[in-house]
């Protein structure tokens, strides 16, 4: 119930006039070494001296503490050259020695401070005035009077011209730093052209539409291959399997359905025997829709749980997700492989600012960009 | 005070400094200053000490960290991931974490500080705010700690970022989808950020130096500004026996404060030590290296991002299409609103409540929450929105654990964003009121004494004697919240200048309901059944309805 560790010995309420407990002028030599020897000079109101078998025992205890913290110490520096690392049980006891020595250190160590000041210190009390923030008012005006003083007697105020053209003069010399932040970005300004176009509009060096290859082992997909329904692949683009910046949009995941279960939302026309690739990159803020769920052709993105309907054109059916995933246009080669015939008809990814409605204007031209 | 003399090499080097810069003067201002007693007042120091606990651990982690995102193959000595092709900040964080004797303890040291940072910030920060430590003259060391709370997110954003795994790498892409959802500087903002298209190969490095160097320096410099204003406006005190307005009760910092200080961070770096070795954190080296087309489920971000996480699931998948420009308000509204309602309401809130009633004394003794019901139901109310939105952040695990519908959480979250504060507000209300009853009761009535008297009419009443001095004293420090009144003070009946608009109507009916006395505790005594009877005048009884 009550905040105060310690009596008081004023009565209440009263303010004390004087500053109880700070040194005298005279004392400012000896500002250190207040010695146990000298407790009986203590006789300060507000500081009341530890008996002595009380600070006897605690002087024991607390040297008891600073002695496994030296102890501790010193093992901390033994493990580092004891124990070495290299593999996982290895950094593991190192981790383990080293952890284990530096905490016994530091909390004996904290512990023995704990028990000095508690059993070897004298509670206090003391008190000690407060006075108003402000400075008082002569104090106020002086400096007043003294900042109009040295305004006029550096001329900035009656000296128009001086005050403007320093103005003028630190413009620019403030903008320049601006202006250095200006190659932070890449030389080229049009964003949202980039944002509109993956790699898998571009054809491959001999002309061909280019390959799916399977995420991770870089294999191409015979479609004939792909056949088990209610199968997913996490695929990526021929000759971009490790370069990121392609993959953060290009990335995508391959089903394959029964033909009777594909719903209108799904462009047939860019399907290939049931196999539907779909952007894996979330339209809410990006992150891989990397779950499945095969019975209900749910894909779901793990960051902030879009659920998108892989069935029927990745149309959102929950979450913060405001439109479906770009479904790629996707056919097989001579070989039988699976390629992409064409870009994404809209820009996969995180919606931004210059975006537009593209899923509208793709509706309009009658399916495609 | 003669306590012996100084000893020579003390007395020698003191008095060297002191002809060269005049210490003695300060020092003798300053070495028994006094410093009140709480425990509440420690948990600012709990931040304290992890902020010197981040700084240590991390210039020894940035002497091995390789901030570059240039690809290698791992050669180390971690055997699941060697041959695998990684950017070399994540190789150098393995090689951190395998390679370098004690690298692994201060990795995690580093991460557990840097929770316990925030964690103390937040915890610091809610007292204050349920003390009313904040008021004049504290308002700017106010408005620095919550520009320290902002850049400490900041610093835990661009840190968490730098090891580029997996996890980190999902942070990092959340982080770009929020960015580019700008209205008319998102791409721009994203673009300069990654130094092109996302990931690009930059931003690992320019991370690192506002990590390493940028907001850590100002964090250093605000930190120094909040310590000196502390020093200068002397610590608040809890109301108390001898406590007053005009005095400081307490321990000298010398040489009690200080030496408990001293304890203090060894506790807290000991502490953050036994975590590092014993509670495993973000074990990077699980994960594998970051790339775009893969994430783990169940990925979370720190602690103190969890609430971001949350709006961002909460919201309904709201857009707006207007003249082909898009205004993705499912991405924008979650990622600014609620940090924006929580961020400006802090920094506002002693500037509101000074203009609500009207007070513009100095306050150095501490509310009791309870004291103040309105700003501890607004508190409270604010604690809630918080908390739902950060529980929210996980509620696939919270989905997966209770076996519920993962979708109805959502729903259910949805609702309880408005309810929850709402009857936050209420409850707290309620209960602050009950309180302050419960306060008035005891010192009008005193304490139950455990002696039952047989009156002579043969009933029985319990006999109740005065509470503890200090625990009355404690209550007393209770003071009424000072309101405007709409009217002039001559009491002619017409309000004063700025007090006739419907703003200063508005102002005038808030500090109504603000502020005032609404139980006193000397007030009229409730209806009392049984009254005292007694050996002495103190004797009083109470009978709780």
């Amino acid at each position: 119930m009550t905040d105060s560790n310690h009596d008081i010995e004023q009565p209440d309420g009263r303010v004390p006039k004087r500053v109880i407990g700070t040194p005298s002028p005279a004392a400012d030599t000896a500002l250190l070494g207040t010695g146990e020897q000298h407790a009986g000079d203590l006789d300060v109101p507000g500081v009341t001296p530890q008996n002595e078998a009380t600070a006897k025992k605690g002087e024991k205890f607390a040297a008891l503490c600073f002695t496994i913290a030296l102890i501790a110490g010193i093992g901390f520096i033994v493990s580092y050259v004891a124990f070495q690392v290299g593999d996982i049980e290895k950094t593991k006891v190192s981790n383990l020695a080293l952890g284990g020595a530096l905490t016994v250190a530091l909390l004996a160590l904290a512990a023995g401070i704990v028990v000095w000041v508690r059993m070897i210190m004298p509670k206090y009390n003391l008190v000690q005035e407060r006075h108003p923030m402000a400075s008082d008012g002569q104090a106020r005006e002086y400096v007043a009077e003294t900042f109009l003083q040295g305004a006029a007697e550096s001329g900035i105020t009656k000296r128009p011209l001086l005050r403007r053209t320093l103005l003028l003069a630190a413009a620019p010399l403030g903008l320049a730093p601006l202006v250095l932040l200006r190659d932070l970005g890449p030389s080229y300004a049009d964003f949202p052209k980039k944002l509109r176009h993956t790699v898998w509009g571009e054809k491959t060096k001999d002309g061909k539409h280019r390959k799916l290859v399977v995420e991770g082992t870089g294999a191409p997909i015979r479609a004939a291959d792909f056949n088990s329904p209610g199968g997913i692949l996490s695929v990526v683009p021929e000759g971009y399997e490790h370069d990121l910046n392609a993959l953060a949009k290009a990335t995508l995941i391959l089903i394959k359905f029964r033909p009777e279960e594909i719903k209108s939302g799904t462009n047939l026309n860019w399907t290939h025997d049931g196999i539907v690739a779909y952007s894996k990159i979330c339209t809410h803020v990006g992150c891989p829709a990397a779950l499945y769920e095969q019975t209900t052709h749910h894909i779901l993105c793990p960051c902030h749980q879009s659920t998108f309907d892989a069935a029927d054109g990745a149309k959102v059916i929950f979450g913060p997700a405001a439109r479906p995933l770009p479904q790629l246009p996707i056919a097989v080669d001579n070989e039988g492989y699976l390629v992409a015939t064409a870009d994404f008809a809209v820009p996969p990814g995180p919606s931004f600012w210059e975006r537009g409605d593209a899923e509208a204007e793709v509706r309009e031209n009658g399916g495609h960009a | 005070m003669s306590a012996g003399s100084v000893p020579k090499p003390i007395a020698s080097t003191s008095s060297f400094i002191d002809d060269r810069i005049g210490a003695g003067n300060f020092l003798k201002r300053n070495l028994r200053k006094v410093f009140p007693d709480h425990w509440s007042f420690l948990l600012g120091e709990i931040a304290l000490y992890s902020f010197i606990v981040l700084l240590l651990t991390g210039t020894f982690l940035t002497f091995f960290f390789k901030p570059t995102m240039g690809h290698v193959i791992y050669d180390g000595s971690y055997e699941p991931l060697k041959g695998v092709m990684m950017s070399e900040a994540y190789a150098s964080a393995l090689h951190i974490s395998f390679d370098v004797r004690g690298g692994l303890l201060m990795r995690q040291m580093h991460h557990w500080a840097a929770l316990l940072f925030v964690a103390g910030m937040m915890v610091h920060a809610l007292r204050v705010f349920f003390t009313g430590a904040y008021r004049k003259p504290r308002e700017l060391n106010w408005l620095i700690g919550v520009g320290l709370l902002t850049l400490a997110l900041l610093e835990g954003l661009t840190g968490y970022s730098l090891p580029d795994d997996l996890l980190s790498g999902a942070g990092l892409r959340i982080t770009e989808g929020v960015a580019i959802s700008l209205p008319l500087v998102g791409t721009w903002i994203t673009f300069f950020l990654f130094g092109g298209e996302y990931p690009g190969e930059d931003v690992v490095s320019r991370f690192y130096s506002l990590h390493i160097l940028l907001i850590p320096g100002i964090l250093l410099a605000l930190i120094t500004a909040h310590m000196i204003l502390m020093w200068v406006q002397k610590h608040t005190q809890m109301p108390g026996k001898g406590r007053t307005n005009n005095n400081v009760v307490g321990a000298p910092f010398y040489p009690a404060f200080m030496a408990k200080a001293g304890a203090y961070f060894m506790f807290t770096f000991g502490a953050i030590a036994l975590l590092g070795t014993f509670a495993q954190i973000n074990p990077i080296w699980l994960f594998g290296p970051y790339t775009p087309a893969d994430i783990s489920a169940g990925s979370q971000p720190d602690f103190y991002m969890g609430f971001l996480e949350g709006s961002l699931r909460l919201m309904p998948a709201w857009e707006i299409n207007v003249l082909g420009f898009t205004l993705p308000l499912s991405v924008l509204i979650p990622a600014l609103v609620p940090m924006g309602i929580v961020m400006t309401g802090l920094a506002l809130y002693p500037f509101i409540e000074q203009w609500v009633t009207g007070d513009r004394s100095e306050h150095h003794i501490a509310e009791r929450p309870r004291n103040n019901p309105h700003r501890t139901s607004i508190g409270i109310s604010a604690v809630t929105f918080y908390g739902i939105l950060w529980l929210l952040g996980a509620n696939d695990e919270i989905a997966a654990f209770f076996h519920v519908s993962l979708n109805w959480t959502t729903y259910v979250g949805r609702v309880l964003i408005f309810v929850g504060p709402a009857v936050a507000y209420f409850v707290t209300y309620r209960m602050c009121l009950g309180l302050q009853r419960s306060d008035a009761a005891v010192i009008g009535h005193g304490v139950e004494s455990g002696v039952i008297k047989r009156l002579p009419s043969g009933e029985y009443i319990e006999v109740h004697v005065p509470p503890n001095e200090a625990i009355e004293a404690h209550m007393r420090g209770k003071t009424a919240i000072p309101v405007i009144t709409g009217t002039s003070a001559d009491g002619d009946g017409i309000p004063p200048k700025g007090m006739r608009g419907p703003l200063g109507k508005l102002r005038a009916k808030l500090s109504k309901a603000y502020g005032g006395e609404k139980i006193p505790l000397d007030g009229e005594h409730p209806h009392e059944e049984h009254a005292a009877v007694g050996s002495g005048e103190d004797d009083k009884s109470l009978t709780r309805h």
